[in-house]
């Protein structure tokens, strides 16, 4: 398990940032309140959460774009609270292309090296390098309206990275641009600041995205932390329904909990914790799941081809309908009856229509 | 402000901008007429200034002396269009100065600080379209009593007027160009960047907004060379009244001086046209 709970971090050459008990109330709308959250050197932090939970909100008031009603932000251990942006020695990406339009992608990487008064010399050779790391060395002499989505994002990313800033910010960057680019981008995102051991931030609302490249994933909910964990944590062993939901595809099942063991889906599974008994709401993963000779029987919804796998739709006799993965070989026709089996436990347990007090299952 | 927003109208799409690939307009035959009559309406009159100022005493018999005598400066007669020229010159760069150094910072400030006020600003920019000029000297008369006691009476203090005539024009060009710009990304970036205020500004801000800039520039010179109400109003010489002086002794020369402030306000309206083109094209990449 100590995998699971440490992230791999390969530098610890990074800055540590804290954020502690941070509150933004835009009156009305959710900001933050009370949000914490502690980044070790070099490590990537996602934030994750849905639209207006406050995770864009979180990294524009580390990066000063934003301020705050209450609550301290450290850099290395130094209160930046009230200093501008200007000064909080910070790269970032933004969600919407950012590059200067009247600079080539050379001009643009070097902006912020002459905001800080390096040579012209040095100051061409370093923005070399950083449009050399992203891979765009050819298109130094490029402007904005001349270079694809992806590589005005990499440009971007070179101009946040090549002052060697303390803490790198990614707001949203890959959500303007298409499935393989942002894929692809995204890889290289995470070789890139495992190379530079720099602390970042990244925030998006695409729960595959967080898993694929954070060391740790926060999931957000109404302006503070629901869960931090690394990826594997948050997807096995998610603390609430809405971790449990947001992280990963989930079927929700009705099940009973008496004298700490659950029954769901006609398979009595041990609890790790304390529920309390009743009905429940119990979270399972499609993976857990399976096509089985003398489970319980199901009808076949749908059934799609996803590669290496297929993800089937069933819907059980009491009109509960569940996901789950199977091998790609077997192909059950929609229409079909089939039986359903349990392969492993439910992530997690929420009293019936009492979505947040759930308590994980093992 | 949400007031402002929710009393609009709420007009119906219009269809035709759903389906360009429609043609609506009219037949080659229906346009070249169209074409024809415009033309003629805009240069029968023009053709008729310039055979106007190239009479002689003899009728049939035409010569460029009018415009030699004009350009030679060998009499003293035209001194009185020279120093309107003069001043309607200087009234163009201090208003042109205005429009920079006021209209500009407030618009960049409410763009990317107070974007709420942003129709309030609209509004007052717009104002002084919808009132007549003499309607506006009236209301500056007295202003301009308070203007000379502490700026003297030069020609240049009739740019305070005229940066509120030139207000809606200047506006518009600026505003246009400044919504086909992501002002607030990137002055976030330069200031990631460690820019302050004034280098995003002058460094970010002003290289993207040149068109809207040199734009309403051009049409504050445009309008401020052909402002005649107020400067006559308010008794002041500029190249309009000094034209309306002149003309009454010598009309000749009040044509020529006329069709040149013609020409010269096209040439401008040709290159504002060109530059809000450009941008068009460049605004899509």
């Amino acid at each position: 398990m100590t995998a699971l709970e440490t992230p791999l971090l390969s530098s610890r050459t990074g800055s540590t940032v804290e954020l502690r008990d941070l509150v933004r109330d835009f009156g009305g709308g959710v900001g933050l309140s009370g949000f914490d959250l502690e980044a070790a050197p070099g490590e990537l932090i996602a934030l994750l959460g849905p639209s207006g939970c406050g995770k864009t909100t979180a990294l524009r008031s580390l990066a000063g774009l934003e301020r705050v009603d209450s609550g301290s932000i450290l850099i290395d251990g130094r209160d930046v609270t009230d200093e501008p942006t200007s000064r909080r020695d910070l790269g970032m990406v933004f969600q919407s292309y950012s590059l200067f339009p009247h600079l080539t992608a050379g001009q643009n990487v070097e902006f912020g090296l002459r905001m800080r008064k390096v040579a012209p010399a040095d100051r061409r050779r370093r923005a070399a390098e950083a449009l050399e790391l992203v891979g765009l060395d050819h298109h130094a002499g490029r402007y904005a309206h001349q270079l694809s989505g992806g590589q005005q994002q990499r440009v971007a990313l070179a101009r946040a990275l090549v002052t060697e800033p303390r803490v790198l910010l990614l707001d949203e960057p890959l959500s303007a641009l298409d499935a393989k680019v942002r894929v692809q981008l995204r890889d290289e995102i995470r070789r890139i600041q495992t190379e530079l051991g720099i602390t970042t931030f990244f925030v998006t609302h695409d729960q595959e995205e967080a898993l694929a490249v954070a060391d740790r994933v926060a999931v957000m909910r109404a302006g503070r932390i629901e869960q931090i964990g690394s990826p594997e944590e948050l997807y096995h062993r998610p603390a609430t329904a809405f971790v449990a939901e947001f992280v990963g595809l989930t079927n929700r099942v009705d099940g009973v909990v008496a004298g700490g063991r659950l029954t769901v889906l006609g398979h009595e599974v041990p609890l790790a914790s304390d529920a309390v008994d009743g009905p429940v709401t119990a979270y399972l993963r499609p993976e857990d799941v399976v096509l089985a000779g003398g489970g319980i029987p199901a009808v076949v919804l749908t059934t799609s081809f996803l590669g290496a796998l297929r993800r089937t739709r069933v819907r059980l006799e009491d009109g509960t309908e569940l996901s789950l993965q199977h091998g790609a070989r077997e192909r059950p026709e929609p229409g079909e009856r089939v039986a359903v089996g349990l392969t492993g436990s439910p992530v997690t347990v929420a009293p019936r229509d009492a979505g947040n007090g759930a308590v994980p299952a093992r | 402000m949400s007031r402002a927003v929710e009393s609009r109208p709420v007009r119906p799409r219009p269809v035709r901008r759903r389906a360009p690939e429609l043609r609506l307009g009219p037949g080659p035959v229906v346009r070249a007429v169209i074409w024809t009559l415009l033309g003629l309406f805009f240069l029968v009159p023009l053709f008729s200034m310039v055979e106007f100022t190239l009479r002689t005493a003899k009728p049939g018999v035409y010569n460029l002396d009018r415009w030699v005598a004009v350009f030679s400066g060998e009499t003293t007669r035209y001194d009185r269009v020279y120093q309107g020229l003069g001043n309607s010159l200087v009234l163009a760069v201090v208003t042109v100065a205005i429009v920079l150094l006021v209209l500009l910072p407030t618009i960049v400030l409410v763009e990317l600080r107070f974007p709420k006020l942003r129709r309030l600003l609209e509004g007052i920019c717009l104002l002084p379209i919808m009132i007549p000029a003499i309607v506006m000297v009236v209301g500056l008369a007295p202003t301009y009593a308070v203007v000379t006691e502490v700026f003297g009476s030069g020609a240049w203090t009739l740019a305070f007027a005229y940066g509120i005539t030139v207000l809606p024009y200047a506006y518009r060009a600026i505003q246009s160009n400044v919504a086909a710009v992501d002002m607030i990304t990137l002055s976030e970036a330069a200031r990631s960047l460690g820019a302050g205020w004034w280098t995003v500004f002058w460094r970010v801000l002003v290289p993207n907004l040149r068109r809207g800039i040199l734009a309403a520039s051009a049409l504050s010179v445009a309008v401020v060379l052909g402002e005649f109400t107020i400067a006559s109003l308010l008794s002041r010489v500029n190249l309009q009244t000094s034209l309306l002086l002149v003309s009454q002794s010598d009309p000749f020369v009040a044509v020529i001086f006329a069709l040149l402030a013609l020409v010269f306000a096209f040439v401008l309206l040709v290159v504002v046209d060109r530059l809000v083109s450009v941008r068009r094209r460049t605004a899509k990449g």
